[in-house]
C-alpha cells in the first residue's frame, strides 16, 4: 500500500480527504519569466472543474506546474493529502494523476496500440483495454496505424484513452476539444460524463465554454497568472454575460 | 578460373567477406551511437574509446585473470557498460541541461583521457589477442577460403544487431526508449523514471561498443588508438544512414562495409575515402540521411 492509499483508508471520513487537489499561492517560472503569480484553487473528489481564461492567461502552465514540468515553482500543491512541490516529476503521476497535454503528445514512433499501452499503471482499478476500445471504437479499428497518422480527433481520443488505462483518479485535461469537429466534441462530452459517473476528478482547461458549461461543477477564471473568479454551476446563468466579457468572447 | 569484372572470384569473395566483417563493426557501433543520440541528444565521442576499452578488457582479462574469450564476450560488455552508466550518472547528467555541444566536448575529453592513460601504460603498438581455438582455421567453400573467425564475427555481430532491434522495436522497455526519444518530458508526466532510462540507455550503447571491441580483439591489433580512427568512419556511416531508424543503421553499416571492400578490389586507391565520398553525395541529395526523417 503506498502512502496515498494509506491516507485514503485512514482518513476517508475526514473532511480533508474530500479534497483531491489543493493549490495554494502557486508561483511558476520558465527561466526568468514569472508566469503564475499566486494561484489558489481546490478540487473536491469526484468534482469536474474548469480553468477558463484568455490565451496566455496561464492555464496550461497551471497544469504543467502540477506535473512539475515547468522551470521552478513555489507555493503548495497538495494532491490526495501529499505535498508534491518537492517531488520528482515521475513520482507525481504515481499519486494517481493522468495528464493530457495541450499538444496531445501522440508518439510517432509507436503505433496506436503501443501509444495506448505506453503510460505505466499508476494505480489499480484502471479501465481495461476492452472497455477503452469499447468507448473509442475508432481506435480499435486503427490500432495498427502509426500514432500520428490518426486524424486530429482520433489523436485526441487516443491521448485521453491512454490515461484511462493507468488507474489515474485525477485527470488534468488541456484543451481537449481544440480544433475538433462538433460530433467529436459531442463524443468527448459523453466520455467526460461517463468518467464523472465512475468517480473521477477532472480539471478541464477549456476555450469552448459551450462544451464545458453543462459538465462542470465549478469554473475558475484565470487572468495574468492568477485565479480571478470562481463561479459555481448554479451561479452560471446569472453570470454568463459577465463571464463572456471577461473571456473576451 | 571464374572472373567477376576481370577479378578472380576468390579474390572478389574474399574482399566481400572482409567488407561485410568491417560493415558488421560499423553497424554495431553506429547502432550504439544512434541509440545514445536518440535519447540523450549527445554525440558520444567516447564511443571509439569504449570500443577500445572492450578490446583491452578482453586482452587484460585474459592475461591477468585468465578470463577466456567466451566469458569475455559476456562479462566485458557488462563491465564496460556499467562503467558507462557511472559516466552518465556522475558526469553527463551534470551537463544534460546545457547545450548538447558540451556533451560532445565532455565525451571527447574522456576519450582522450582513456586513450592517453592506456598509451602511458601499454604504448601505441598493438598487442595480439589469440583467436579462441574453436574459431581458428577456416573452411574451403570451393570458390573461396572462409576464415572461421570472420564468419563468426559476422554471425555474432548481426545477432547482436537483431537482438537490439528486437529490444527497441518489440518490447515495452523499447517503447519507453522510442517515446522518450520523442518527448522525454511527457514520459516523466506518465510516471516513467526518465533519468534511470537515460542511464540504462547510455550503458547499453556503451556495452554494444564494448561487445564490438571484444569481437575485434582477435582480428585487429589491440592498441589504445584502435577506436579513434574507426570512429571517424562510423560517424560518416551514421551521417549516411541518418539517425532515424535502427534497421537503417544496421543496413547502412553493412552496406558501407561492402562498398569499401569492393572499392578495394576495383580501385584500391579510393578504398579509404569512398565512404566519405558517399557521405558527401548523401548530404547533397538527402541531408537527413538515407533512413533519416526529412525535417
Ligand atoms: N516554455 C515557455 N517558456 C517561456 N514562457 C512560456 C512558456 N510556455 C508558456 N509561456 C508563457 O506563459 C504564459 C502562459 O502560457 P500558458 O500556456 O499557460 O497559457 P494558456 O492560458 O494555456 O493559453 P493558451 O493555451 O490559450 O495559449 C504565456 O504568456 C506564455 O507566453
Ligand atoms: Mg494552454
Amino acid at each position: 500500500m503506498n502512502t496515498a492509499e494509506a491516507y485514503e483508508a485512514n482518513e476517508a471520513t475526514d473532511t480533508h480527504s474530500l479534497e483531491m487537489l489543493r493549490v495554494q499561492d502557486l508561483h511558476a517560472f520558465y527561466g526568468e519569466s514569472h508566469i503564475l503569480h499566486g494561484v489558489n484553487f481546490n478540487v473536491k473528489r469526484g468534482e469536474l472543474v474548469t480553468l477558463l481564461g484568455r490565451n496566455g492567461a496561464g492555464r496550461s502552465t497551471t497544469l504543467k506546474s502540477i506535473m512539475n514540468m515547468v522551470g521552478r515553482r513555489t507555493g503548495s500543491i497538495v494532491i490526495n493529502g501529499n505535498e508534491t512541490l518537492h517531488m520528482k516529476p515521475h513520482h507525481i503521476p504515481r499519486l494517481g494523476i493522468g495528464y493530457c497535454p495541450e499538444e496531445r503528445g501522440i508518439f510517432a514512433s509507436l503505433d496506436v496500440h503501443e501509444n495506448l499501452l505506453l503510460p505505466p499503471t499508476v494505480r489499480s482499478g484502471g479501465m481495461s483495454l476492452d472497455e477503452i476500445y469499447g468507448m473509442f471504437p475508432n481506435l480499435y479499428e486503427r490500432r495498427k496505424s502509426q500514432g500520428t497518422r490518426l486524424s486530429g480527433g482520433e489523436q485526441q481520443m487516443l491521448a485521453m484513452a491512454r490515461i484511462l488505462r493507468t488507474g489515474a483518479r485525477l485527470l488534468l485535461l488541456d484543451e481537449i476539444t481544440e480544433g475538433l469537429a462538433p460530433v467529436i466534441v459531442q463524443k468527448l462530452a459523453e466520455v467526460l460524463v461517463q468518467l464523472k459517473e465512475r468517480g473521477m476528478t477532472i480539471v478541464l482547461v477549456e476555450q469552448n465554454f459551450r462544451f464545458a458549461a453543462p459538465l462542470a461543477d465549478r469554473h475558475f477564471v484565470m487572468d495574468h497568472g492568477q485565479i480571478v473568479e470562481e463561479i459555481s454551476a448554479a451561479q452560471l446563468p446569472s453570470r454568463r454575460e459577465h463571464l463572456n466579457t471577461m473571456l473576451g468572447v | 578460373m571464374t572472373m567477376i569484372f576481370g577479378v578472380p572470384l576468390a579474390v572478389f569473395m574474399g574482399q566481400l567477406t572482409l567488407g561485410l566483417v568491417n560493415g558488421a563493426f560499423y553497424a554495431l557501433l553506429s547502432l550504439g551511437l544512434a541509440v545514445i543520440f536518440g535519447l540523450l541528444k549527445i554525440v558520444n565521442f567516447a564511443h571509439g574509446a569504449q570500443y577500445m576499452l572492450g578490446a583491452f578488457a578482453a586482452l587484460l582479462g585474459f592475461r591477468y585473470l585468465g578470463i577466456n574469450y567466451w566469458l569475455a564476450l559476456i562479462l566485458v560488455p557488462l563491465v564496460v557498460g556499467g562503467f558507462g552508466m557511472l559516466m552518465e550518472r556522475f558526469l553527463l547528467r551534470r551537463i544534460a541541461h546545457l547545450d548538447h555541444l558540451y556533451g560532445l566536448l565532455l565525451t571527447f575529453g574522456l576519450a582522450l583521457i582513456f586513450e592517453g592513460t592506456l598509451v602511458n601504460f601499454f604504448g601505441v603498438s598493438g598487442a595480439r589477442y589469440t583467436t579462441p581455438e574453436a574459431l581458428q582455421g577456416g573452411m574451403n567453400l570451393g570458390f573461396m577460403f572462409l576464415p572461421t573467425y570472420r564468419a563468426w564475427v559476422l554471425v555474432a555481430a548481426l545477432t547482436m544487431c537483431l537482438f537490439t532491434w528486437f529490444m527497441i522495436e518489440r518490447t515495452r522497455l523499447g517503447a519507453y526508449l522510442r517515446a522518450g526519444t520523442e518527448n522525454s518530458q511527457l514520459m516523466q508526466a506518465f510516471g516513467v523514471n526518465v533519468p534511470l532510462l537515460i542511464t540504462l540507455t547510455y550503458g547499453f550503447g556503451v556495452a554494444l561498443a564494448a561487445f564490438a571491441g571484444v569481437l575485434a580483439a582477435p582480428l585487429y591489433p589491440v592498441s589504445p588508438t584502435m577506436g579513434s580512427s574507426l570512429l571517424i568512419v562510423v560517424f560518416a556511416v551514421v551521417v549516411i544512414g541518418g539517425m532515424g531508424s535502427i534497421l537503417g543503421a544496421i543496413l547502412t553499416g553493412l552496406g558501407m562495409g561492402v562498398i569499401e571492400g569492393l572499392t578495394k578490389v576495383y580501385y584500391p586507391e579510393a578504398s579509404n575515402t569512398v565512404i566519405f565520398l558517399v557521405m558527401i553525395l548523401v548530404l547533397m541529395l538527402r541531408p537527413a540521411g538515407l533512413f533519416g526523417k526529412e525535417a
